[in-house]
């Protein structure tokens, strides 16, 4: 069997974490190429059903990045994320999957590094836990 | 059914020397709904946006989907394509092979590919349930608030009113002119600052268009490009300004430096004391320059770019005073860039300035002899210690960020970079700019510059934010929120959730609904998020869109596998 090469979804917000991500590749910051971002204007746009949905059809693990609390581009959008992704995790774990496959954290327009300590120290921590189970699952 | 064309950038080696672009595009011909896939050189260059276009016009293409760089500097550019090609422009999707695969994974062509691959994969299937969108326009206040009365401000705030726009001009002191009321000469051309800052104070104090707040603090900004409003705090007062457009130019402050014995030995001194005392016409007969104190070290890790020139305008002025006196300037690299500071380099020289080059590892020791001072220095191109005999010694510090840059940031929605300064959009495409529209930067707010280069980015800045106020309108993009009514339950989430009271319950056709202000919209999604029926929508970023995205990812990952 070939080594598990996780497959990891990514929401950043366009104000922030994208630009920080864009950052990251300008300052040519290596990482793991297992991370896919889809963009949207503020993480707390990102619905708990996009996580559920990603887990339960076997992607191994998924990220919400936005903007620092007190950064948010919409005031008070992050707000909203950093209550409601711990309650996604909350779900995941009650669906029996492990909590840490979805990570929410803040990346900010200046932080390529930080970007790229993310990426990197979660891919890690997916390879750890294996495939998903729910990979190739058909409900 | 959509017809998508896809193009692969290869952004001459940038993208193609990992991912291999052609095996991208032979993959994306295999795409739902995709009828061409090509790749270009440049994708971005007028030959690369000509044959997309043409291959719109030849192909009937009604989706457009882009395979470059990021969205957050390009994008504009392409959808301008589209729609000179007859393509609404919102039915264009962005794809970042670049940014996101080919600089981020250099060494690994392979992974790098299929990744580029699935994100191709996901923009294509957003882009197949994309809709034309219609752009909505609001009106513009034509009224400018420059944050900053410095040189940068000032610069700004005297182009803004020779255009004939209303300005605002907020400095927290009591007098225009910032640091370089301090500095009498501004080098390298030696010239007068009191002069320059007079003229463009002048102008200002004449102009019935320019308005000073001083003693005044910004406290708030609320709004969006076009229609901010800024709360000033005068004297204490409370004022709020309605703007189009603001300028940051919150200028640098001098680092007070902690090495060499400053604050305890009499006669170890920073650059701007130093330019009080000539300013004064005390003139040393010994003096000694340090450079690089408290930069280009662990913790603070960048050149403040002046320090050097500023060094050498001040021991070319020692020495025009008294040309028996002793200079020495010990640097680790000198940067004198630009014509006129490489001339008076060569000419502090041959005048008899002394550059002795030190090393970050052994830093010149200052201590008290007798009544003066001595230096010991390692010179690293001498290969051995010297001492000197000094009664100044001149610590040249960086400039360093202003202590409230990142209250300044948050108020504004603007980021800051690593070292507190302010970031703008694009260093070369959008310099000046912040990525938030409306609102811009200059002078040392952004990066330590010189004087000239302040006035430049001043003028610069003014230039920009004369545009949408000029015009007096702005597109909103249509990237606002809408409500299905045949879902809407109005449960009233979204009107809890959204940050600008942008939601309202509201009776159409006898059923309680919810309806978005769509003026009042920024385009944020939270509503959508919190909707527990799906009846609330993102433009742009349907559900549907999303759900796309990820269907695709799982398509070319998960079940590829």
């Amino acid at each position: 069997m070939a080594e598990f090469q996780p497959t990891i979804l990514a929401f950043c917000c366009n104000w922030c974490s994208y630009a920080g991500a864009d950052l990251a590749g300008v300052s040519r910051l290596q990482m793991p190429s297992n991370v896919h971002v889809i963009r949207v204007m503020c993480s707390a746009s990102v619905k708990p059903e996009y996580v559920m949905k990603a887990v339960s059809q076997g992607v191994d693990g998924v990220l919400v990045l936005g903007c620092h609390i007190g950064d948010c581009h919409y005031m008070t959008g992050n707000h909203r994320t950093a209550k409601r992704i711990p309650l996604v995790k909350k779900l995941i774990d009650d669906m029996g999957i492990d909590e840490k496959r979805v990570r929410l954290d803040w990346v900010s327009a200046a932080e390529g590094e930080k970007f790229q300590k993310v990426i990197t120290e979660f891919v890690k921590e997916i390879e750890g836990l294996g495939p998903n189970p729910l990979r190739g699952v058909r409900f | 059914m959509p017809r998508v064309g896809v193009f692969i950038c290869h952004c001459g080696h940038n993208i193609a020397s990992v991912v291999d672009v052609e095996k991208v595009a032979a993959y994306a011909k295999t795409l739902p709904d995709v009828v061409v896939a090509e790749h270009n050189l440049y994708s971005c260059s007028e030959e690369g946006l000509g044959s997309i276009k043409k291959s719109i016009e030849e192909n009937k293409l009604d989706r457009v989907v882009v395979a470059a760089c990021t969205p957050r500097t390009h994008e504009p550019l392409f959808r301008k394509i589209c729609e000179q090609a007859g393509v609404n422009k919102y039915l264009f999707e962005f794809v970042n092979i670049r940014e996101h695969v080919s600089w981020i994974h250099a060494k690994e062509p392979a992974s790098a590919t299929e990744k580029a691959k699935s994100l191709v994969a996901m923009g294509v299937a957003k882009a197949a349930l994309l809709e034309p969108q219609q752009e909505t326009e609001s009106s513009v206040i034509p009224r400018a608030v420059v944050i900053g009365g410095g040189l940068a401000g000032l610069a700004a705030a005297s182009s803004l009113v020779a255009q004939d726009i209303e300005t605002e001009l907020i400095e927290r002191q009591s007098e225009l002119g910032g640091i370089l009321r301090n500095v009498a000469i501004i080098g390298p051309e030696f010239e007068d600052s009191k002069k320059l800052l007079d003229s463009y104070t002048k102008r200002l104090t004449t102009s019935p268009k320019a308005h000073i707040h001083l003693d005044s603090r910004v406290t708030a900004v609320k709004g969006f490009v076009g229609s901010f409003e800024v709360t000033v705090s005068e004297k204490g007062v409370a004022k709020k300004i309605p703007a189009g457009a603001i300028i940051v130019a919150t200028g640098a402050r001098e680092l007070v430096p902690m090495e060499y014995g400053f604050g305890n030995l009499p006669g170890v001194i920073t650059q701007l004391e130093l330019e009080k005392m000539l300013a004064k016409g005390q003139i040393p007969k010994r003096a000694v320059f340090i450079q690089c104190v408290g930069s280009r070290q662990p913790g603070r890790e960048y050149c403040s770019r002046i320090c050097c020139n500023v060094s050498l305008k001040n021991a070319m002025r020692i020495l025009s005073a008294d040309p028996t006196a002793s200079v020495s300037i010990l640097h680790r690299d000198i940067m004198s860039y630009g014509t006129a500071s490489e001339r008076l380099y060569r000419q502090a020289s041959e005048k008899g300035v002394k550059f002795m080059r030190y090393g970050l590892e052994s830093p010149a020791k200052v201590s008290k002899k007798d009544d003066h001072l001595m230096v010991d220095v390692y010179d690293e191109t001498l290969d051995e210690s010297i001492g000197l005999e000094t009664d100044l010694v001149v610590l040249a510090t960086p400039m360093t960020s202003q202590e409230d840059a990142t209250e300044v940031g948050k108020l504004l929605k603007v980021p800051l970079d690593k070292n507190g300064f302010f970031l703008e959009a694009h260093v070369k495409l959008r310099p000046v700019e912040f990525a938030t529209d409306g609102v811009f930067v200059c002078g040392s707010a952004r990066w330590p510059s010189s004087a000239r280069e302040v006035i430049c980015q001043g003028l610069a800045a003014a230039a920009k934010a004369a545009i949408p106020i000029r015009r007096g309108k702005v597109v909103i993009e249509a990237i606002t929120a809408s409500s299905d009514p045949e879902r809407c339950a109005a449960c009233g989430n979204c009107v809890a959730a959204c940050p600008y009271e942008a939601i309202e319950i509201t009776t159409i056709d006898g059923k309680r609904v919810a309806k978005v202000n769509e003026t009042q919209c920024k385009g944020c999604g939270t509503c959508v998020a919190s909707c527990p029926n799906d009846a609330m929508q993102q433009r742009g970023f349907t559900t549907n869109q999303l759900s796309a995205m990820i269907d695709a990812l799982i398509k070319s990952t998960v079940e590829g596998t």
